[in-house]
């Protein structure tokens, strides 16, 4: 039985393919369990780099200005939003700009990848039906894609702070790596979830349009975090905005990068109004934690789910 | 022997809605009326490979071979078993599947061999050897799109027989490409039998399973009908298969008498003749023999052979007696009786004979007689042949009777040789 002896042939191809733990063989059963997809994910983490190299490269090919695209979107909705926000509404926020790009870094991000991870699977029928490989490979390279035009704006935002001798505030500028850990951990557990649910009900890639347009209205990135949570204090729901995981992450972004929580003092009363939670490094690291935490436990949520769906796809897709 | 691939006790069943809901609208307007049915596509297959076999999946378009490939190579999850497989498998489902055609042919051969499990460095090392076997130097760097089919296959094949499979999947990829390739194909296939590694091909050509396979499986309907040696194997799946088409052929006739019942009905119904108008023509009977005037007819045809107790189909080279019954209600002279035998996969003639052009003589005939036609050997490998029978006058100017393809006998041929006919062979290897 194959479990009993080891197989000759198993040493023959070079290193680092498909080859199980479980003494050499791969089982194709109705169900893995969900510690079996994540090692093959980490198996094929190659096919990943080359899935989100592809993305770029096909992304790009053939277009004279290619990697300015992507910053050219972003730019310009940042424009629209600086002119309309701070130039036309005068809003109270010091450094618009800055606090402004900010939040957008992380929903650049999110929003870039969740569509195109929906309509991944859905999206790569051809690979799907004939080769085998772990299909949440598919989502993932979406959001790697993503990633590289996040640092992309990242080095943008970084000359901006440099040339403008912005004020960093250094005791909170760490806060950006735990929060884009955080982001990607929240958009791999949604990605993989959608990609799966996309592929039975097709209209799930045209409803989360939708429904990021309206999340990206109740994320404080436009506007200060406190303009919401004061008003609801008031009916003691101060925790209710926290409870979108897109909040606790944009929050700990604006105080990492733009750095303050408060506004400049008003110049008839010396008052300095509160922009964001005037809390210690330690809170904002907690939310993210929390977050975090949740996030890991939704991917392995998505991995079960994925794993209950993925049986048909071959044939549904 | 280790095993290479076990299928255990594997069934796949799709469900197959009226309409498959793919909106959630659908889906809230139907809820739980949705009527599914149960196919399915697999049932309760089990079987081993052994390494370094290989072994045929043969069955009728829809017998569920494909998807039992797809199984093993882990494209879809079984519905109840499991399979597994030792070592690193390759798939040769679809060449160039995941190409894509802005890239170029070097980047798709990277993307491709990382998608069946190559590392970066793997490729690096094979990527001329892939390049080569492809045959395509100078259009590497050229985006895919300008590719002719025939160089997308080729890249494909270069790809997936680079991986350096334990196991390797094979779906009717031979019968793409030109001839030249596709004896490429075929010899590097021959190489990885002879190191020794595991082949499962797919296919519905009977003869090429014949010459690459150690065993065959026959699926039928989603059922394994056997697993064993080709020879035998091939021959259970010309049974089921001819069973089939005779099972389809009742079926088709019933339905055919139904439909002419309902129509004789609702013509009685409706077109009840005015009076006075020309009642409607009788619908016509069955077709007129034109032999049934004839004064000499044929009454019956008996295939003879020694070992027709065992078993219904002939080994190459044993002897076949046809046996045709006559009766001739008046006397008729200058009669010739013929024979021809047919190859049912082209049609083609492949003997014909008769008693003028063999120099028997046949007497005036008036009453029952016989005609024995002994064929001392059929010299033929598989397959089935029909036989028409004819009895006509010496310058073919009266036709008495003609049997065209009503009677058959069929051939099993259990070793490895292919072809059509059975030459008796011995080679000798000096050296």
């Amino acid at each position: 039985m194959a479990t009993t002896t080891p197989a000759p042939a198993a040493t023959v191809g070079a290193g680092g393919t498909p080859r199980a733990a479980d003494g050499g063989a791969t089982v194709v059963a109705p169900h893995r369990s969900v510690r079996e997809h994540l090692r093959l994910i980490w198996q094929y983490r190659e096919l990943l780099h080359g899935l989100v190299r592809k993305e770029l490269k096909v992304r790009y090919k053939g277009s004279t200005l290619g990697f300015v695209w992507s910053m050219l979107n972003p730019a310009l909705s940042l424009a629209v939003y600086y002119l309309v926000f701070a130039v036309f509404l005068k809003s109270a926020i010091p450094y618009f700009a800055i606090f402004l790009l900010s939040g957008m870094l992380a929903w650049n991000l999110f929003t870039a990848s969740i569509p195109a991870a929906t309509a991944s699977v859905v999206g790569n029928a051809p690979l799907i039906k004939k080769v085998y490989f772990p299909r949440e490979v598919l989502p993932l390279a979406t959001i790697g894609a993503a990633l590289v035009h996040f640092f992309l704006q990242s080095l943008v935002m970084a000359g901006a702070l440099v040339i403008l001798r912005y004020d960093v505030s250094w005791e909170y500028l760490w806060l950006v790596v735990p929060a884009v850990i955080t982001l990607l951990l929240f958009t791999a557990a949604l990605g993989i979830f959608l990609s799966a649910v996309n592929v039975y009900l097709r209209d799930t890639q045209h409803l989360i349009e939708i429904l990021l347009m309206m999340w990206f209205w109740v994320t404080p990135i436009l506007y200060h975090y406190t303009l919401v949570s004061d008003r609801l204090a008031a009916h003691g729901l101060a925790w209710l905005p926290r409870l979108n995981p897109m909040t606790n992450i944009v929050l700990a972004l604006q105080r990492g990068i733009w750095g303050r929580a408060y506004g400049d003092p008003d110049p008839v009363t010396g008052v300095a109004p509160q922009l964001l939670p005037d809390a210690s490094v330690w809170w904002y690291l907690g939310n993210l934690g929390i977050v975090a935490g949740v996030s890991a436990v939704l991917i392995l949520v998505a991995i079960k789910v994925f794993d209950r769906l993925e049986g048909n796809f071959a044939e549904e897709i | 022997m280790a095993v290479a691939v076990e299928v255990d006790n594997v069934s796949k069943r799709f469900r197959i809605g009226d309409q498959k809901i793919r909106s959630l609208k659908e889906r809230f307007i139907t809820l739980r009326r949705q009527h599914f049915h149960d196919f399915w596509a697999l049932r309760d297959i089990g079987f081993e490979v052994e390494e370094g076999e290989t072994i045929g999946l043969l069955g009728h378009n829809g017998s569920g071979k494909s998807t039992l490939l797809k199984l093993i190579g882990g494209i879809m999850q079984p519905t109840m078993g499991q399979i597994r497989v030792r070592g690193r498998l390759a798939s040769l489902l679809e060449l160039g599947a995941g190409f894509h055609p802005d890239l170029t042919g070097r980047e798709n051969v990277f993307m491709n061999a990382s998608i069946l499990g190559l590392t970066r460095r793997d490729v690096e090392a094979r990527f001329d050897e892939i390049v080569e076997f492809a045959e395509l130097e100078e259009f590497i760097d050229l985006q895919v799109k300008h590719y002719s089919s025939g160089m997308y296959v080729r890249l494909g094949f270069a790809v997936a027989v680079n991986v350096d499979p334990d196991v390797l999947l094979v779906d009717e990829v031979l019968a793409v490409g030109d001839e030249t390739f596709q004896h490429k194909c075929l010899d590097r296939i021959h190489q990885f039998q002879r190191d020794g590694r595991t082949i499962v091909v797919v296919s519905h050509a009977p003869d090429l399973m014949r010459q690459i396979c150690n065993r065959i499986a026959v699926l039928d309907h989603g059922h394994m009908v056997t697993y064993g040696a080709p020879g035998e194997a091939i021959r259970i799946f010309r049974d089921t298969l001819f069973m089939n088409a005779m099972e389809r052929q009742q079926w088709l006739e019933a339905r055919a008498a139904e439909e002419a019942a309902a129509a004789a009905a609702a013509s009685k119904a409706h077109d009840e003749p005015a009076p006075g108008e020309p009642a409607p023509e009788p619908a016509p009977a069955e077709p007129v023999d034109p032999y049934h005037l004839s004064p000499l007819r044929i009454t019956s045809v008996d295939l003879d052979h020694p070992n027709q107790d065992a078993r219904t189909h002939l080994l190459p080279g044993e002897p076949l007696t046809v046996r045709v019954g006559f009766e001739a209600k008046e006397p008729v002279a200058d009669v010739v009786f013929g024979l021809a035998i047919y190859d049912q996969r082209d049609g083609k003639l492949i003997y014909g004979a008769n008693t003028d052009g063999l120099g028997v003589d046949v007497p005036v005939l008036d009453g029952p007689g016989e005609v024995v036609f002994e064929l001392e050997a059929v010299p033929l490998l598989d397959g089935t042949y029909p036989i028409t029978l004819g009895v006509h006058s010496k310058d073919e100017g009266t036709r008495y009777d003609w049997r065209e393809q009503q009677h058959w006998f069929s051939v099993m041929n259990p070793d490895r040789r292919i072809g059509v006919v059975a030459f008796p062979l011995r080679v000798k290897v000096s050296t």
